[in-house]
């Protein structure tokens, strides 16, 4: 009865179904491939990770005619479980790898930081790390306590299970179940624009959408950490203090198309598109 | 029942009958088969942590063991009840309008407008709520995304439901009935009031329904506008998780005993539409009692 529910049957049947699709539609394509027994890659998890592997798997598409390469976002948990089942042939993972996963293999393939953001309305330039602790659990509830306007704090979370919060609580040293929010988010998008909508509001979401944000015309701002400059430069040289690597994972050590694209995606080649993405390309 | 004679005379009138039973069997069985998988990705957390618990736990923090759905219930219900009370007037009085007061020049490109309405997407306007209308609010009373912001939105995503469903019944209350009140020389409203809406009850029960439906259904633009916190609100003001975000924003991450817990949420939305179905039923047949 356990077998009912494991979504494996379905994809393998799905799986072949691509495949034999694929083969009607292009033999010459299918032919090319043969050798390495697979046209098809399936990679799920993070959804700060899939944006970046998607526009990666395009390339490696183009350049590889007959390959397909499926990319479903859902969050780190979910990379980790299916790379585990072996629902995905890699799982995409936002965060190192915890003590309890390291039965799995993981290549980072870029780095990024978790910034601390507010609208650009706001007077205050920096908060201490004990503030925010303060503000995050609503010790300090209004903005005139840190040196800003008389104005309650609207504090900005992320729904429980995103790997952005657990880095953000990690740091901190904060449990989940002691932040006291006003407004609870699913991705880093709607964050942007709750602080971009809101000037008393503050907030935290991935360092390169953050920055992309800000530097195309969103109206919010990146608070330094310790002193440091919240960017895309100080997380490649590692002086940020909130950052994670961004990794593919698999259950055993990689082989065929599986080594072919994990390989791709940590050469050179791509660093343009890590960058384009705002994240930071971890062979540096 | 009564033409199964000339049923069986016709060879025609008999495949069409099988047919129907057949999709019938097939549309019941679906519903069977999601209520099944429903119950059956919920069970192993039930068994093991028992239903009470999903209601007298201290807060929702499943990865941590703790359901309560207590808060997202309440706010789903105070959703709900606020926009169908807004939106059910006016779209009845829009009804209203369009049949016995718009001069037809009018009621016709009206009628489409209000189909267009219905026709736009509801994450629209959870977009327009979240970039507009939560901001205006946050000026008024902060943080901005609240019960009031859900429940503007969700009203204007009900509204063209219950105008539409309103027309069509107004639009099939007979003409004699009309005839007979303009007759004994009753005045425009005093009909509207003492004859149409009598007689058009059970279509107009039937849209509030579908509108009620909805409303509980609606996800994306409750996500975006409603802040999602989970609380039991104190103020219109106060930011509040409906039963439908709480599921879309914790599914991707969702494992294990967080994942069953989805699926009581799931549950508890299904008993929720079937409570409204029953009402409904109720309603309906204390007409003809």
């Amino acid at each position: 009865m356990k077998k009912l529910r494991t979504l494996l049957p379905l994809s393998i049947g799905l799986a072949t179904c691509f495949w034999l699709q694929s083969c009607n539609s292009s033999p010459k394509a299918a032919n090319q491939t043969a050798t390495s027994a697979q046209s098809k890659l399936v990679l799920t998890g993070s959804s700060t990770v899939a944006p970046l592997a998607t526009e990666m798997a395009k390339r490696y598409e183009s350049e590889h005619p007959g390959v397909r390469i499926d990319v479903q976002s859902g969050g780190s948990s979910r990379g980790i479980a299916d790379a585990r089942q072996g629902v995905a042939d890699i799982g995409m993972v936002s965060r190192a790898l915890k003590e309890n996963e390291k039965d799995l293999q993981a290549f980072a393939i870029a780095k990024d930081g978790v910034s601390v953001i507010l609208n650009q309305a706001n007077p205050v330039q920096q908060l201490s790390d004990q503030q925010i602790v303060e503000i995050y659990t609503k010790k300090i509830t209004n903005w005139q306590a840190v040196g800003g306007k008389d104005a309650p704090i609207t504090v900005v979370n992320k729904a429980e299970g995103r790997s952005t919060l657990e880095l953000f609580a990690h740091y901190f040293k904060l449990e989940t179940k002691d932040i006291k929010s006003d407004v609870v988010i699913g991705d880093n998008e709607q964050g942007i624009k709750t602080v971009a909508g809101n000037p008393h509001a503050i907030g935290y979401v991935s360092i390169g959408s953050a920055e992309y944000g800000a530097t195309h015309g969103t109206p919010i701002k990146l608070l330094p950490v310790e002193g440091v400059a919240a960017s895309i430069a100080n997380v490649a040289s590692e002086k940020f203090p909130i950052s994670r690597p961004l990794n593919l994972v698999t259950k055993t050590a990689p082989t065929g198309l599986q080594k072919d694209f994990i390989e791709f995606a940590r050469s050179p080649g791509v660093q343009n598109i890590v960058k384009q993405q705002y994240f930071v390309p971890a062979t540096q | 029942m009564l033409n199964s004679n000339t049923s069986s005379q016709r060879h025609s009138e008999t495949l069409l009958l099988w047919l129907l039973r057949g999709l019938a069997l097939i549309s019941g069985a679906i519903l069977l088969l999601i209520l099944f998988f429903l119950i059956w990705e919920a069970i192993p957390l039930l068994q093991q942590v028992g239903l009470s618990r999903f209601f007298t736990d201290a807060s929702w923090h499943p990865a941590s063991n703790e359901f309560n759905l207590a808060p997202m219930l309440a706010g789903t219900l105070l959703l709900t009840v606020a926009s169908v009370l807004i939106a059910t007037p006016l779209g009845i009085l829009s009804a209203v309008f369009c049949h016995y007061y718009a001069p037809p020049a009018i009621a016709q490109p009206y009628r489409r407008l209000i189909e267009l309405l219905a026709g736009i997407p509801s994450v629209v306007y959870g977009f327009w709520g979240l970039v507009v209308l939560v901001p205006l609010i946050n000026r008024i009373h902060p943080p901005g995304p609240s019960l009031l912001a859900g429940t503007l939105i969700l009203t204007l995503i009900i509204l063209p439901t219950i105008a539409l469903v309103a027309d069509a019944s107004l639009a099939s209350v007979p003409p004699e009935y009309v005839k007979g009140a303009a007759a004994l020389g009753l005045g425009r409203w005093a009909m509207i009031r003492g004859v149409v809406l009598p007689a058009a009850r059970s279509g107009l029960i039937t849209g509030a329904i579908l509108e009620t439906g909805r409303a509980i259904g609606e996800t994306m633009a409750v996500l975006m506008v409603c802040g999602n916190v989970v609380q039991v609100p104190h103020s219109l003001f106060d930011p509040v998780r409906t039963l439908t975000a709480n599921i879309a924003l914790e599914m991707a991450y969702a494992v294990d005993n967080h994942r069953a817990a989805l699926f009581v949420s799931g549950l508890v939305l299904m008993g929720l539409i079937a409570l409204l179905v029953a009402i409904a039923e109720v309603l309906n047949r204390g007409q003809y009692d």
